[in-house]
Formats: structure tokens, C-alpha cells, sequence
């Protein structure tokens, strides 16, 4: 399963990270090489094992949706790029 | 003075109950070593001097008053992933160079409710995604060790690459540290230090800056077996903040140092034997079978068949879970923000591009594709369920054996720049740490003995689940056996 070019292009954009055209060759190279050491996944015989998802053997809890803390504006604020007026500030993109 | 800095973690705390010397003056040791050493060793991306000295005078009042808990007033560094209120916290990365958390992680609060001193926080590889520190915004760290055959400097390991060298280096008591894939371990046996990763949900994730969560557990990293097991108690507790917390006592797991361990099965799995793993990686792991046998230990040869499939497992597990994750980091509301973007996703996509590094992308981008539509079944779904086998696999031989021995790596310190070019050697680097993630057992890596070079080599001891006690028992026991007690040549 090649990773080309235009895929790296396309995942990145699904990352959300903007890559340089310049770059797409080297890092399919680089994800191809990680993949296809994965691919020995496909030893392992899957047949009828339930997806662990995690650790912890114990059911998840749940505690009453309640508000047990608030009132923090300054420390929700206080490591912004840019706020005003007890809001986040983020920059004009529209036209 | 300068003896000061060189006691373990128990005999400090001691020494400060009988008064034999003030938190003040430990602590003014430290900050001197510091001031001395990191501008060489770089393991400090923050000193908190003054923070520090208050904290330890504070000690000083209570030690006075014939008060004070379980660490008080014993200089510690902190990993710089546990958000320290109003102390940077940058988990090794540009993304949040500039980020103050407004609020404490519940691993550090518990340190300053037991009354410990910070002295700052420890570099470590960008967002805990690395195995040599060189992933650091704030560059590598520097081993202490230096191999006899060269005069390279060497990495002291990652991703807890700044914890593990401060202590080695005598620029700390005791530090915290996280483990994803053996980032405590791998970087305690590269550095004659001893690191424990406790059992999931254990220590509360509540203010670790996120890398895999259903992987990432918060350890100590310290000078000796006993200090893990003091340390680890003061970190782990229940925490509501943390949904996969668990609901369970801390023992104390001082009480099992020195134990004897007559009697106990251990497991020696045939799957460890890696290709290419260097004989003298071997012989360590002989010399700990021998050493155990001899303290009345029962070998049992035991077989966990999907071992080899541990590292692939992880890495598409972490990487969708890191993506996932480091969606958060988009510009918006704190870290990073380009200064130029024409629409919202080029801001999403220049900031995250300018903010993360390399091996961070790279491994953002895997975990993009394991999840996109197409893939999800065939990759991350698939590595669940191998997941699954894994765990299975401890699971079927716990009735045979009380813990497993292994090698910590599977090989000593290499050198800075070595593995850089290649990201898959440098991911096999935690080939015998990642399967306890996987599976969420403790596991802990203790100094045992010496490469041909002089360089530190590390044992392993994987307990069952929630089983730290035998843990540090047969660590314990491996400590007494192995007696390392080598310090590197100060060079730096």
C-alpha cells in the first residue's frame, strides 16, 4: 500500500499541517518505510478478538452534570495569542 | 556541601527529619550544580530558583515545628509535562514555548502536599515523542556517561531524557517522568538511574500534557529501588479530574525493598531475544537469572508469542491517539499562532506547522492516515485487536510466574545524532518497554551492570497489575545482587 506524493499532500491537509510541496516526496519515503514495518500486523491472526481500546478494567465513571467549578475568565484567557473584552480574539479570515 | 547533592532520596529525607541539615542548604546545593552543570548537560529547560528556596525555607518552618510529610523539603526536578501552576510548561516543543498553566497537575500536587521542592523542569523529547531527546524545542540533553572508547557525547535516552540525566548528574534528588512506550525505562537504563512506570491508572493523568492516553503513565525516576518506591507513593492517587484513575489503595511500597524473594516464580520469555541484540545484552540478562536463582528464585521459561508485534501495535496506537490529541493545538485559544494566514484552515495549518517539529509531524501525519476513511479498519482497528493478543499473552502466563525479567534495551547509550536518520531504529529502541504499556502492567528498569565500554545497562521486572509490590521486591533483589554503584566521570 504506497504512500505517494499527492496522499502525503492529502493526509497532511487532514493533520491540518501545512507541508511544502518540497517536502511530499521525502515524507511519502518516510511513511512508506513506517508503514510497510507495520504491515507485519498482518501475521497475527485477528479472527474473532474484540478491539482493546483500554486499560483500565473498571467501568467508566460518571459523576452528576453539575457545575463544580467556574468562575475562572482571567485563567481560561490567560495564555490567549490574542484576547479583549473577556473574548479570544482570533484574527479576520473572510474576505 | 557538594555531598549533599549526592545522597539518595530516603537518606535526604532522613537527614531533614533529624535535622542533620536544612531543606535550604540541599536545596541551595542543587541550584549550585545546576547553575554549574546545565549550560553543558542542558536537562533544565526552566530553573525555579526562587521558587525553590521559598518552598525550602517553608520546609525548614515545618521540619522545625516537628512537622512535615513524607518528602518534605527534598529538592525534585519535574518532567516538563506535568503543568506546574504559574511555572512554564512547555512539554519540549515551540507549540507552547510560551505556555504558563493557570492550574496544578494532581502528580505535582501531590509532591507539595508531602512537602517536596521544585528546582525547575526537565527537558525531554517534544510532546514525549522520542527515544533520544533530540526531539526537543530546546535541544538534546546530554548524557553523563561517556563510553571509554570515544569521546562522543551520548544521549541519556527520551523521551524523560532531562529526568534521567539531572539525576544521574547529581542536578536532582529524585524527578518525575512519563511513560508512553518506555520513556522512563529506556532513559533509566541508559543513565545508571532507576525508573519505575506503575500500573495504568495508577498515577492520575489529570495536567500531563497528552501524548497516547490510553498509554501515557506518570513514574519517578531516582538514585536507587527504594527511592522509586517512596516517590511513586507520594505521585499515584485516586482523582476524580481523571476518568481512568483507578480507585485504589497506595501501598506502601518502601516496605517491599529489601523483602526476600525466596520462593517467587519468575518468567523468562524466549520472545525477548531480539536480532542483533549484542551479547553482552545476553550475558546481563543471564547474570540477573543467575543472581535471582541464587536469592531462591524459581526460573520458569515462559512463552509471550506476539511480542515482536508490540512495536508496530504502538506505533499506529499512539499516533491515532496523538493526533487525536494534538488536534487542541489549532492557534486559537493559547500556544502558537502563525502571524500570517489567508483563510482558517491555512491558520490551523501554518500554526501547527510552525509550532510542531519534525518527528512530532511525522507522527501526526501516521496517525491522520491509520484513522482517515479506508484505513481505519485495516490499520488502527487491526492494531487494537493485536492489542489485545498482547495483553492476552501476560495474561495467560501469570498463573505460571510472579513477575517477567528482561533486558530494559536493547542496547547501552548511543550516541547523539546516531539514529536520526532512520525513524524506525529509532523507534526500536523500547522493543522490551512498549508490551507493559500495551498491556498496562508496572514495569521497572534497574541498573545491573556494564557494557565493555563503561556505559550503564539496565534490567527489567514486569509485575501483574497493581502488583508494584513484587515489583519492587525482585528489583529490589537485583539491586542488592547487581551492588552498581558507579557514577560517571564528571566531564561536563
Amino acid at each position: 500500500m504506497a504512500i505517494d506524493a499527492a496522499t502525503v499532500r492529502k493526509v497532511a491537509h487532514l493533520a491540518r499541517i501545512k507541508t511544502p510541496e518540497d517536502r511530499l516526496e521525502t515524507l511519502a519515503g518516510e511513511l512508506n518505510g513506517i508503514l510497510n514495518w507495520i504491515e507485519q500486523l498482518d501475521e497475527v491472526d485477528v479472527q474473532f478478538v474484540e478491539p482493546m481500546t483500554s486499560n483500565v478494567h473498571q467501568p467508566l465513571r460518571l459523576r452528576d452534570d453539575v457545575v463544580t467549578d467556574g468562575g475562572k475568565l482571567d485563567c481560561v484567557l490567560s495564555n490567549a495569542p490574542k484576547s479583549a473584552d473577556g473574548f479570544f480574539v482570533v484574527p479576520k479570515v473572510v474576505e | 556541601m557538594s555531598d549533599l547533592t549526592q545522597l539518595t532520596l530516603k537518606a535526604a529525607v532522613d537527614g531533614l527529619k533529624a535535622k542533620k541539615f536544612s531543606s535550604a542548604e540541599i536545596t541551595q546545593a542543587f541550584l549550585s550544580n545546576i547553575e554549574a552543570s546545565n549550560g553543558t548537560l542542558n536537562a533544565y529547560t526552566e530553573v525555579t530558583a526562587d521558587k525553590a528556596l521559598k518552598m525550602a525555607r517553608a520546609s525548614d518552618a515545618r521540619l522545625a515545628a516537628g512537622e512535615g510529610g513524607a518528602l518534605e523539603g527534598a529538592p525534585l526536578g519535574i518532567k516538563d509535562l506535568f503543568c506546574t501552576d504559574g511555572v512554564r510548561t512547555t512539554a519540549g516543543s515551540n507549540m507552547l514555548r510560551d505556555f504558563t498553566p493557570p492550574y496544578e497537575s494532581t502528580v505535582t500536587a501531590n509532591l507539595w502536599r508531602d512537602g517536596a521542592v521544585m528546582l525547575g523542569k526537565l527537558n525531554m523529547d517534544e510532546f514525549a515523542m522520542g527515544s533520544s531527546n533530540e526531539t526537543s524545542a530546546f535541544g538534546p540533553v546530554k548524557n553523563p556517561w561517556k563510553s571509554k572508547a570515544s569521546n562522543a557525547e551520548l544521549t541519556p535516552g527520551g523521551s524523560s531524557g532531562g529526568s534521567a540525566s539531572a539525576v544521574a548528574a547529581d542536578l536532582c534528588l529524585a524527578a518525575t517522568a512519563s511513560d508512553t512506550g518506555g520513556s522512563i525505562r529506556q532513559p533509566a537504563a541508559f543513565t545508571g538511574t532507576v525508573g519505575i512506570k506503575p500500573t495504568y491508572g495508577r498515577a492520575s493523568r489529570y495536567g500531563m500534557v497528552a501524548f497516547a492516553s490510553s498509554l501515557d503513565q506518570a513514574g519517578p525516576i531516582t538514585k536507587t529501588v527504594e527511592d522509586a518506591a517512596l516517590l511513586l507513593r507520594s505521585m499515584c492517587s485516586f482523582d476524580m479530574k481523571d476518568s481512568t484513575s483507578l480507585d485504589v489503595e497506595t501501598p506502601d511500597w518502601t516496605a517491599s525493598v529489601g523483602e526476600s524473594v525466596k520462593g517467587l516464580r519468575i518468567g523468562v520469555p524466549r520472545e525477548y531475544v531480539v536480532d542483533g541484540m549484542p551479547a553482552e545484552i545476553q550475558a546481563l540478562w543471564d547474570q540477573g537469572v543467575e543472581w535471582l536463582k541464587a536469592a531462591g528464585c524459581e526460573i520458569v521459561d515462559i512463552s509471550l508469542p506476539h511480542t515482536k508485534y508490540a512495536l508496530p501495535t504502538y506505533y499506529i496506537v499512539a499516533p491515532a491517539e496523538a493526533s487525536s490529541n494534538l488536534a487542541r493545538y489549532d492557534g486559537m485559544r493559547f500556544g502558537h499562532r502563525a502571524t500570517e494566514a489567508r483563510s482558517l484552515t491555512d491558520l490551523y495549518e501554518t500554526s501547527r506547522a510552525e509550532g510542531f517539529g519534525k518527528e512530532v509531524q511525522r507522527r501526526l501525519t501516521i496517525g491522520a492516515y491509520v484513522l482517515s476513511a479506508g484505513f481505519y479498519d485495516a490499520y488502527y482497528v487491526k492494531a487494537l485487536k493485536v492489542r489485545r493478543r498482547i495483553a492476552q499473552d501476560f495474561d495467560n502466563v501469570w498463573g505460571q510466574v510472579d513477575a517477567i525479567l528482561t533486558p530494559s534495551t536493547p542496547s547501552a547509550a548511543f550516541a547523539l545524532g546516531d539514529k536520526q536518520i532512520d525513524p524506525v531504529q529509532m523507534y526500536l529502541n523500547d522493543v522490551f518497554t512498549v508490551t507493559t504499556n500495551l498491556a498496562g502492567l508496572p514495569g521497572i528498569s534497574v541498573p545491573a551492570g556494564m557494557d565493555a565500554n563503561g556505559l550503564p545497562l539496565g534490567l527489567q521486572v514486569i509485575g501483574k497489575a497493581l502488583d508494584e509490590a513484587t515489583v519492587f521486591q525482585v528489583a529490589a533483589a537485583l539491586e542488592d545482587a547487581a551492588g552498581f554503584a558507579a557514577k560517571p566521570d564528571k566531564w561536563w
